[in-house]
């Protein structure tokens, strides 16, 4: 047996624009085990809510991650007003589902490009991100906002987007395609790209449903879940969603379930722009919670899970948030085991980490 | 930006403390075609010990003071140090919060703050261009000691007395304490009970 050694894989990382810490054990140049460590970003943000009310609250829980923004607020306000035991208007659920889909967009966009960075193309990465902007001077001509947007609140929208300003997301978005298309292709085409992902981490059906993976990890791999499916947020059951499956379950596979993605998204704001009622998008909340309620979104990176708890005043006694990077984390020391060192950075990019999430 | 300063193209080492991840990717937007500051040089590496920049975005905590300290360190003089948002300047909306120290300057010092939250692309660019003008002067000090050994004993007492008005301004604005773990099991428990 060759000699055991421990590299040590982070917290600072040329790949990992965010910290976790991988203890590897190798023999020669293959992975035996992977021992993650975390807590380098933990601040306590569940606890906060207990301090903050539950209208300045949205902006807190906001600030889990800075990708994913839009979802923890939508998943915030939603888990408040079950609670409340209120219905939103439906303008305003059809403004959330199009913002949440743009969100998407500009995730996956971003996580292609950190994905090209790690296997050492660069111009690929560039590409991405050049795209990722024009989605993101969208979100900031409709939100105010780049990355953090605070335009959920509980009972609707704190301001209405004009049916105008949605065409015009359409127009731009379907511009994008052609660009997006070219990109992608050299994803799926290239035969660099495709020795660096066909064949690498492969996770089997039964292993990812073993291991609770979700998202786009568990879809790569073959199983047809998708949180969107329950129709219990959004009107995603209005516009007819199908999720992308993928059978390979390889990084390539999950690539590819994310490349899809980013064209169905695009798919379904075109159809929720063109199904979206006039009407409100904001309502009055009472101002006390009383009650419980728990709620599952899908986000980028998978099922996240609210849970809020009132206790009769307008502070909240519970708010707990549970996110798809810290599902996804057995999985993908599932996938480190018997790897090569060189591709631990593209194994550690394929569930697409958000530490930010995992440790709130 | 003046022409002195982009003599040289510096290269930024960029590590996050306890951010939401929003002024992350907004570092990263700075380096790709929307901003591109490769334009001027500005490189983004992996090795601290290559880096004569350091962006750190979001507040320190117990468990990664150590490493900010470590990546500060590990980089070569002259080195400048940008806290890129709020969270880095002082906490911000998470100050609050029991696991945060507070700004980064709790830890090292800090040549250049971005407010914001997440700070903005065209403001991080700004700061680095401020902080450049901060490398220069730095540079500049360390060529004039080498090259004036005979004023060595007054540069040093001039930098000790510069030094000393530092730790007075600090000592004027009472930074809070750096708490110990056990102080902050205490403080934990404060905090749980209320």
């Amino acid at each position: 047996m060759a000699k055991r050694t421990i590299v040590p894989f982070g917290p600072q990382h040329p790949v990992l624009p965010e910290p976790i810490h991988l203890d590897l054990v190798l023999e020669d140049e293959t992975v035996v085990e992977a021992i993650p460590s975390i807590g380098y970003i933990h601040r306590g943000l569940e606890k906060l809510c207990e301090i903050k009310d539950f209208e300045q609250m949205v902006y807190v829980v906001e600030r889990i991650c800075g990708i994913c923004s839009f979802g923890h607020g939508w998943g915030a306000c939603a888990s408040m007003e079950g609670a409340l035991g209120i219905k939103i208007p439906e303008r305003a659920e059809y403004l959330r589902t199009i913002l949440h889909e743009l969100g998407r967009v500009h995730s996956h966009l971003l996580w292609l490009g950190l994905m090209a960075d790690a296997f050492g193309f660069e111009s690929l990465f560039y590409h991405c991100w050049r795209i990722r902007e024009t989605v993101l001077d969208l979100f900031e001509k409709n939100t105010g906002g780049r990355v953090v947007f605070s335009i959920c609140k509980p009972g609707g929208m704190r301001k209405d987007i004009s049916n105008e300003n949605l065409q015009e997301m359409v127009k731009v978005l379907n511009g994008l395609k052609a660009d997006i298309k070219e990109v992608t292709d050299t994803f799926i085409q290239d035969a660099s790209v495709k020795n660096r992902m066909t064949g690498v981490g492969v996770l089997t059906k039964e292993e990812a449903m073993e291991l609770c993976a979700v998202g786009p990890t568990v879809r790569g791999s073959g199983v047809r879940q998708d949180i969107r499916l329950t129709g219990d947020h959004g009107v995603y059951k209005e516009l007819g969603f199908e999720p992308c499956v993928e059978e390979a379950g390889d990084c390539m596979a999950r690539t590819v379930v994310r490349i899809r993605e980013v064209f169905q998204s695009i798919e379904l704001i075109e159809k929720a722009v063109e199904m979206i009622p006039d009407g409100p998008v904001d309502m009055k909340v009472p101002k006390k919670v009383e009650g419980e309620f728990a709620i599952r979104l899908e986000q980028p990176r998978g099922e996240a899970f609210y849970y809020a708890k009132g206790q009769g005043t307008k502070f909240l006694k519970r708010m707990r948030v549970r996110t798809p990077t810290n599902i996804n984390i057995p999985a993908l020391v599932k996938m480190l085991g018997g790897a090569d060192l060189a591709d631990v950075p593209v194994l550690v990019l394929t569930i697409d980490p958000c530490i930010s999430c995992t440790e709130r | 930006m003046s022409a002195a300063y982009v003599t040289k193209s510096p290269w930024v080492v960029h590590y996050d403390g306890s951010s939401c991840n929003g002024c992350d990717i907004e570092v990263l937007a700075c380096l790709t075609p929307g901003y591109d500051v490769e334009r001027f040089g500005i490189i983004n590496c992996g090795n601290p010990k290559h880096a004569d920049v350091f962006l750190v975005t979001g507040s320190v905590n117990e468990q990664n003071k150590g490493i900010v300290k470590q990546i500060y360190e590990q980089m070569p003089e002259p080195k400048v140090v940008v806290a890129v948002g709020i969270c880095a300047c002082s906490g911000g909306i998470f100050k609050d919060c029991y696991n945060v120290m507070g700004g980064v300057d709790q830890v090292i010092p800090v040549d250049a703050y971005v407010p914001g939250c997440a700070a903005r692309p065209e403001a991080i660019i700004d700061a680095v261009v401020k902080g450049l003008g901060v490398l220069q002067a730095k540079r500049d000090a360390m060529v004039n000691k080498v090259e004036a050994p005979a004023e060595e004993a007054e540069d040093a007492k001039a930098i000790e007395a510069a030094e000393d008005a530092v730790t007075e301004e600090k000592k004027a604005v009472a930074v809070p304490p750096i708490f110990t773990m056990a102080e902050i099991k205490v403080n934990t428990m404060d905090f749980l009970k209320k």
